[in-house]
């Protein structure tokens, strides 16, 4: 593998056949290439997820992250479109699932994908990533430590993240869970009782919780990152690919 | 973490200065989330907006939470001087 690959900035439309700014990086081959649709976390469209994304590029597939703020904020600076947004309130669920839904029919259309795609988020990406895959017919997901997926967030906040629990019967693919034993949201509570859930549903799922570490250790950039759960991840997260996506 | 605490304040008669020079805060947002910049896993986050001028006008700061609370208190001391000298609370 050379792991060349074009990365760029398109339109794509999403929920609402709203055109919205996005992020592609592919492989610089003919295919055929899985898809992941990387979501950004609450912190933005930002530099790291473009890495995210890349990453993905250079591993064979194509990946594409939708700019969830594009409509609040277009042309703005990542820190300052997340700010805007969770002043709004955040990302609403349903138009959530429009943009990533978007995103998939977007990779589907190349003539260099296979026709497989997954989604993959960290965060509130992760609990994005649950939404979309219990609201879309996906191949696989990733829920890298999402939060607020078993209890939801505060209901006096102005951020609405609402529960997402009894949508696991909907799980429509195969799901990896990647969370930190430290963590608080969501805290091993909260995966257990998602395991349990999903497992009660019958759904192919994995999870795996990494001792001493907390939220966010996949971030190169924070003082959280946490090498040895970083790599493991990964790899699993390779395997995983490789496996569905295929 | 990743608890989307938030709280939002609509604000009256304030200004703040951004990348662009002065301009009216119309609200501030403040919640316990990942920094950008500052050195910590989390930080109370203060973004004073204007909503009216669009996503660049806006003032942020990240604190840790124990200069958080101190500024609180300031706050409310300079606050607490300015009603025992005659202005509105």
């Amino acid at each position: 593998m050379t792991h060349d690959m074009k990365a760029e900035t398109i339109t794509v439309r999403g929920h609402g056949g709203d055109e919205i700014e996005a992020y592609l990086a592919q492989p610089l081959g003919s295919g055929p290439y899985g898809g992941v649709v990387v979501i950004h976390h609450m912190p933005g469209y930002d530099r790291s997820t473009k890495e995210i994304t890349r990453r993905f590029a250079a591993e064979g597939y194509i990946a594409l992250m939708p700019n969830l703020y594009h409509r609040e904020a277009p042309g703005a600076a990542p820190d300052d479109a997340a700010a805007t947004a969770r002043a709004n309130g955040g990302v609403p669920d349903d138009r959530l699932v429009g943009d990533v839904e978007g995103a998939v029919k977007h990779i589907k259309a190349l003539s260099s994908s296979n026709g497989k795609a997954a989604c993959l988020g960290h965060c509130s990406g992760g609990r994005q990533t649950f939404l979309a895959a219990t609201s879309l017919q996906l191949d696989a997901a990733v829920d890298c430590y999402g939060g607020a997926v078993v209890y939801g967030s505060p209901p006096q906040l102005p951020v609405k993240m609402p529960a997402l629990l009894d949508r696991a019967k909907y799980l429509s693919c195969p799901l990896l869970g990647l969370f930190g034993e430290d963590d608080k949201f969501p805290g091993p509570d909260e995966v257990a009782v998602l395991a349990k859930e999903l497992t009660a549903q019958g759904k192919n799922f994995e999870f795996h919780s990494y001792p001493g570490a907390s939220h966010a250790f996949f971030d190169v950039d924070r003082p959280s990152y946490r090498v040895e759960a970083a790599v493991d991840g990964y790899k699993r997260i390779g395997e995983f690919f490789s496996r569905y996506l295929a | 973490m990743c608890t989307y605490y938030t709280e939002k304040v609509l604000l009256a008669g304030s200004s703040g200065k951004g990348a662009e020079g002065w301009f009216p805060v119309l609200s501030a947002t403040v919640y316990f989330d990942h920094p950008v910049h500052a050195p910590a896993e989390h930080t109370v986050n203060i973004d004073f907006l204007n909503s009216e001028r669009g996503p660049a006008a806006r003032v942020a700061v990240e604190l840790e939470p124990a200069s958080a609370r101190q500024l609180a208190h300031a706050i409310l001391a300079a606050v607490d001087a300015s009603a025992s000298s005659g202005n509105p609370r």
